[in-house]
């Protein structure tokens, strides 16, 4: 069996909706950015696919795109969530509550 | 002859501007010297127009600018200086003049000295807007703007409960008679398709006559208001409130003649219904009547002058509504003429006694104020209509009218006012300073006005003595532009007779009044004399209980349905709806705040909630869109549209 679009396309739906489920679910900040990393990835996936199969280069160089500005994310924020623990000790999202209204 | 037009128009604005510069600060002499010198400027001005027309002159007009020229309506600010406008304005600025210079003795204690000078010439400006304009748009702006200049005069002494009551029922009742007015004027747009005088009356001809005379009873209507004809014209009385060179000026000799004017200049309109113009005339015979009656037994000099003005509105209306608008307009003139005076006497003699207004209380001040007294009593022989001052001419013009015109009722009416005017006239003039000094009973010490003051009414007397003699110059310039009607009456004998017979009859109402009122024996009444208790004399002395009932029945019901209104509709309607609404907003915005938990969590999982909601919505429109033809074909299906 040949691997087509719609097989990537279907990976990439079933790794954003893992993504998702993670971001709502997830209550420690480092597996949050587990989970935003796994979202920005399948739509790397997408983008690279829909690419190949149109022949246009553009969705893969939006691809390095979202990978240079993930990786520039996560280092920002890896930088503020060691701050955070050794301030509190945890990094806990129920305990980050500074924003309430 | 164009900068003299704008000269006339412009210089009481300016000097209105000018007043108005020190209205906040203390009273100053220059804010009254300027305005008034800024008018004599605008009476000059009208004299050089007026000598121009009377040589034979073609009507001035001019279009200073465009106001609105929207589709077909083009509406220009036009001006027009012809044989009717130059007449009302050198009426308005000669009169106004002489007000102005008059205010600055009269005014002289006021605080609001300064502020009185703004709004007089304010209304002069008006005034001569109204005048002046070649179109009925214009015609409406100097309405309103006198309207609103009147109002501020009135309620001048705004402390004053009573005054500024009566300010707003002038206005209010204005207001009422102005919806007429505009309707009349919509009337003419949508008939005619122009608001211009000269293209709308050239147009009227060829229209329906029930048109036309809806036309004639509309801007009727308006003039009604104006002009305080029955059945609105309790508030010409009340407007006595004001300070009495306003009373001069808006209350007797320009403003409530605004509605005259309306009916003279559509006198094209009036020409083609004589059904609306005996109506008028009637009305104006009526209201000559009823308010001569009124002025018999009041006890306020200045209501008394007030009523006699109201009268002789009904006979400038009669003249109208006859046909014979140039006699309108003569009586019109002569009336400013000596009514000002008049009431500028009274002005004087409000002063000395310390604002007393009744003639009771008064009494024997001819040794006190001597010229004042000369000058009331030339103008109310003038007002009578003796033998050579103004008011013979005019006012027995109007009577030949209606008797050449064949109003055997309206001539026996105004005949009988005539009596009544002459009566009531020197009723006051007897009263105030003729018999016994009643005045030291109160402890008032009479001082006659300054001289200044008296110098500037001189050109009113002047010309209330001899304004008659102009007539034949006035009818020469006057029928180039207005129906040529002379009246004469067929036999030498009948006018002769007729002449001498009212001439008779106006002194006999003289003598008698002298008789009963310049004597020693008149008291002061205190509610106990005979005829104080008979049931005439109170209906006279109530106005035939019109004020009473139109607060009774009018006043207090409206009164009370706008309560129930507003306890119910108002309150249960609109405003619970405009409550709901921002309770509804509230409300969500309390009952949402637990989103706001602060918690990432919760906020990401609103986010996605977010996100979805929007994509399912993006999804569910692109589809409709494109399956838009089979859901119209299956919608039709079902029955939809």
């Amino acid at each position: 069996m040949e691997i087509g679009l719609n097989h990537y396309l279907v990976l990439s739906t079933i790794l954003f909706a893992i993504g998702l489920i993670g971001v709502m679910r997830r209550k420690n900040l480092l597996l949050l950015f587990f989970a935003t990393e796994i979202l920005l990835n399948s739509v790397n996936i997408a983008f690279a696919a829909i690419s190949h199969y149109y022949g246009d280069l553009t969705g893969q160089m939006f691809a390095f795109f979202v990978i240079a500005i993930a990786a520039s994310e996560v280092a920002v924020g890896l930088g503020l969530l060691i701050v955070w623990h050794k301030r509190h000790g945890n990094i806990d999202l129920d305990y980050m509550s500074t924003m309430k209204g | 002859m164009e900068l003299y037009l704008y000269l006339a128009l412009f210089a009481p604005l300016a000097g209105s501007l000018f007043a108005a510069l020190f209205g906040a600060s203390p009273r100053i002499k220059i804010a009254g010297i300027v305005p008034s010198f800024l008018l004599f400027v605008s009476f000059l001005s009208s004299t050089v127009l007026l000598s121009y027309i009377l040589s034979g002159g073609e009507a001035v007009h001019v279009e200073m600018m465009t106001w609105m020229a929207t589709g077909n309506l083009y509406i220009p600010f036009g001006f027009v200086v012809d044989q009717v406008s130059v007449t009302m304005m050198m009426v308005v600025t000669l009169v106004s003049t002489v007000v102005h210079i008059y205010s600055i003795g009269y005014m002289d204690h006021d605080k609001g000295f300064n502020r009185f000078f703004s709004y007089l010439s304010a209304f002069v400006f008006s005034m001569m807007v109204l005048v002046m304009s070649d179109n009925f748009a214009g015609l409406f702006i100097g309405w309103e703007g006198v309207g609103l200049c009147s109002w501020l005069l009135i309620g001048f002494w705004y402390h004053k409960e009573s005054a500024t009551w009566a300010a707003n029922e002038a206005f209010i009742m204005n207001r009422i008679a102005d919806l007429g007015m505009l309707i009349g004027i919509f009337l003419v747009y949508w008939n005619t398709g122009t608001l211009q005088y000269n293209q709308a009356f050239a147009a009227m001809p060829n229209l329906d006559k029930e048109i036309l005379t809806w036309m004639g009873i509309f801007l009727f209507i308006g003039a009604m208001g104006k002009s305080a004809q029955f059945p609105l014209h309790t508030w010409l009385a009340d407007a006595m409130e004001g300070p009495t060179p306003v009373s001069a000026l808006i209350h007797a000799a320009t403003m409530v003649t605004a509605g005259v004017y309306l009916v003279v200049r559509a006198n094209p309109l009036f020409d083609l219904i004589p059904n609306v113009g005996l109506f008028i005339a009637s009305l104006g015979a009526f209201v000559a009547l009823f308010a001569a009656s009124m002025a018999l037994v009041n006890r306020d000099m200045k209501r008394i002058i007030a009523y006699s003005t109201l009268s002789q509105l009904g006979y400038m209306f009669v003249a109208a509504g006859l046909g014979a608008y140039w006699v309108a307009l003569f009586h019109l003139m002569a009336h400013a003429f000596f009514k000002a005076l008049l009431f500028l006497g009274a002005g004087n003699v409000m002063h000395a006694m310390h604002d007393e207004l009744d003639p009771f209380k008064m009494g024997g001040l001819r040794k006190a104020m001597k010229w004042t007294f000369i000058m009331m009593t030339l103008a109310s022989v003038a007002l009578a209509g003796i033998y050579p001052f103004a008011g013979f001419f005019s006012k027995d013009l109007i009577l030949e009218v209606a008797f050449v015109e064949n109003h055997y009722i309206i001539y026996s009416v105004l005949l009988f006012t005539a009596g009544l005017t002459a009566f009531y006239s020197f009723r006051l003039v007897a009263l105030i300073f003729h018999g016994e000094e009643r005045y030291k009973l109160f402890g008032i010490h009479p001082h006659e006005a300054y001289k200044f003051m008296l110098i500037a009414m001189s050109p009113l007397l002047i010309l209330a003595v001899i304004a008659g003699s102009m007539k034949m110059t006035y009818f020469e310039m006057i029928v180039n532009l207005l129906p040529n009607h002379e009246y004469h009456i067929h036999s030498h004998l009948t006018f002769w007779i007729m002449t001498i017979g009212t001439q008779l009859f106006v002194i006999a109402a003289i003598a008698f009044a002298y008789k009963k009122y310049a004597n020693s024996n008149v008291k002061v009444p205190d509610g106990t004399s005979k005829i104080e208790n008979c049931l005439y004399y109170k209906v006279l002395s109530n106005q035939y209980y019109i004020p009473y009932a139109y607060e009774e029945y009018l006043v207090k019901p409206y009164r009370e349905l706008s309560s129930v209104l507003w306890r119910h509709v108002d309150m249960k309607v609109v405003d619970a709806t405009v409550d709901g609404i921002a309770n509804i907003i509230y409300t969500t915005g309390e009952k949402t705040r637990d989103m706001q938990s602060g918690n990432l969590s919760t906020m990401l999982k609103w986010m996605v909630a977010g996100t979805v909601g929007l994509l399912s919505l993006a999804v569910v429109f692109g589809l409709a869109v494109r399956y838009s033809g089979e859901i119209k074909l299956f919608l039709s299906g079902l029955g939809v549209q």
